[in-house]
């Protein structure tokens, strides 16, 4: 079972749910938690463990071949994101702008363009009690976040098989890197807050996972800030909301410190028992 | 005109409250503009009237025409996305897996592959409730090339506000290290980054200024709900002593951000207070900060 957890906007509580979520559960079963917020990871402030395995992960882009050369031009022409440009007698190649598509280079008539690979980030493999870590930094200054998220998941299924509960912190947002973060769960929870731009964001985020065709819940984080609209939203949609994390400076305190919550707060950690349960139910 | 873009790197940290506050503050001097296009909020504290809206077409996608198709399934084949999958025998394009490279068309034997220009969103032109311009944005469900509708958006609103001959862009950037982050930077002549003394907000910031530093843009900090950790807030505070980075104010916990967003207000239309006070004082100082790069 992959459980992704995401949100529109940023900053509603998506590390802090996925971070103490696997925690808990882990006291009761195999986790593996997965950072895929490759551009600012942040799970790993809050889960301490022994580090299992670090790869560093490369993307596949163009390398120009000189010698064979012949400046036909067809790469340029063959390349749409403008990564490879003829440039008077020489070919440049932008590796951040180059989406290993391979055209550029199986399409070239001499093999002048063959396929290296390029360093985008690090993967990192942490295991502690029952749990299991990984998350993968994006180098900065690297633009696309895409294919890191890919390869992370990709290692996960390599490594664990399906009885394991995965859960996926998601990046912010609704494009591409989402996308991919989210496309292969089984189950999305959504997590929001009861403000203007929380509900805004919710429903961008609701679009998405409908156009992903997923069953999805909601779980609003600072409850009792803001206001109903939210609550009102999701019962005229009939959109579960599986848990209310309530609104205190407490919380806000603890994260802050990177310290699982759910050890300190008991009203945090009944609403991971709701969200717990209602897990259960989706993997019967 | 000088160019001032408000990233956090961490979501949530107020990033759009202070753009918001700032645009307001601003007002005849300023154009604003909102290149947070994933998720764009400050149209809900700004109130823009959308009176001009345009298309956004960026980038093309696969579209397999059935009719022309003899499902030899050599585009699949060279697709290194997985976006070509078979359903009921026929080979269709996955929209949400296709990066639009365009390989699959130009190696299909039977021409049956276009790659026709994407409609990945709308921007607009708007007034708004302080009779100053903003140009802001909507990004279409897993749209590509967000990158893309940023630069669009903030190259309007630049060649606004040189046009309206104001002082001043304010730009609310998007959060991440990535490609619309790039895209809201590249140009800039200040930026100011929102943060919050938590241990990710502390570690967004240093990996968000990493880039800042890149493009060696001057940059100012505001410290959001500085009293939730004060050990984290003087750990900032010798952070941005170090890299040369102007602190421009902490602003406490403050519970007024909320009650003032739920009411479609910016805070320093609805505080009274400390953070009111901070807030424009903030303004000040960034426009003095500003004015002093060449």
């Amino acid at each position: 079972m992959r459980i992704a957890i995401a949100s529109g906007k940023g900053g509603t509580g998506k590390t802090t749910l996925s971070a103490n979520l696997a925690a808990f559960l882990s006291k009761t079963e195999p986790v593996v938690l997965a950072d895929l917020d490759v551009e600012e990871p942040n799970s790993g402030l809050f889960i301490k463990g022994k580090l299992e395995n670090e790869e560093v992960k490369y993307k596949m882009i163009p390398e120009w071949n000189e010698e064979t050369c012949t400046l036909c031009g067809e790469c340029q022409k063959n390349c749409n994101f403008n990564a490879v440009i003829q440039l008077g007698p020489q070919i440049l190649v932008f590796p951040e702008l180059c989406h290993s598509c391979y055209a550029c280079s199986e399409l070239c008539p001499t093999d002048s363009l063959p396929m290296v690979s390029q360093r985008m980030g690090e993967l990192k493999h942490y295991s502690g009690n029952n749990i299991a870590f990984i998350e993968s930094h994006l180098d900065v200054g690297q633009e696309q976040a895409v294919p890191l998220i890919g390869q992370t998941i990709q290692y996960i299924e390599e490594k664990f098989d399906d009885k394991a509960l995965k859960i996926y912190d998601s990046p912010p947002g609704t494009s591409c890197p989402v996308i991919e973060a989210t496309k292969d769960a089984d189950f999305i929870i959504l997590v929001t807050e009861p403000t203007p731009f929380g509900l805004h964001d919710l429903k961008i985020a609701v679009e998405t996972v409908k156009e992903l065709h997923k069953s999805f819940a909601v779980v609003i984080n600072r409850y009792g800030l803001g206001d109903e609209k939210v609550l009102d939203y999701c019962n005229e949609n009939d959109i579960p909301i599986i848990a209310k994390i309530p609104n205190l400076r407490q919380i806000a305190e603890i994260y802050s410190r990177g310290e699982l919550i759910f050890e300190q707060v008991p009203e945090f950690r009944d609403e991971l028992l709701k969200i717990s349960d209602y897990i259960k139910k989706e993997m019967d | 005109m000088k160019e001032i873009v408000i990233i956090s790197g961490k979501g949530g940290t107020g990033k759009t409250s202070v753009t918001a506050s700032f645009g307001f503050l601003g007002g005849q001097d300023v154009v604003v503009a909102d290149c947070d296009v994933d998720a764009a909020d400050m149209h809900l504290l700004m109130k823009p009237d959308f009176a001009q809206s345009e298309d956004f077409y960026s980038g093309v996608l696969a579209e397999i025409n059935p009719e022309k198709c003899i499902q030899c399934g050599l585009c699949a084949e060279k697709c290194r996305f997985d976006a070509i999958p078979v359903i009921n025998k026929q080979h269709v394009v996955k929209k949400l897996d296709c990066e639009g490279c365009g390989y699959c068309a130009k190696i299909c034997p039977v021409e049956a592959i276009t790659m026709p220009e994407q409609n990945v969103g709308d921007w607009y032109i708007s007034t708004t409730k302080v009779d100053n311009t903003m140009v802001h944005a909507k990004l279409g469900i897993g749209a590509e090339n967000s990158g893309k509708l940023v630069a669009k958006v903030k190259n309007e609103a630049k060649a606004i506000a040189e046009k309206q001959q104001k002082k001043f862009t304010v730009i609310d950037g998007s959060p991440g290290v990535g490609c619309p982050v790039v895209s809201s930077l590249s140009g800039a002549d200040f930026t100011v980054i929102v943060t919050e003394p938590s241990v990710s907000g502390f570690h967004d910031l240093k990996r968000v200024y990493e880039l800042v530093k890149k493009f060696k843009i001057s940059a100012g900090c505001i410290i959001n709900k500085y009293d939730i950790n004060q050990e984290i807030t003087d750990k900032i505070m010798n952070f941005l002593r170090d890299e040369k980075i102007e602190h421009i104010a902490s602003l406490p916990y403050d519970e007024n951000f909320t009650r003032a967003m739920t009411l479609g207000k910016t805070i320093v239309e609805f505080d009274e207070g400390e953070l009111k006070e901070k807030m424009v004082n903030s303004w000040t100082k960034v426009k003095q900060l500003v004015n002093h790069e060449k």
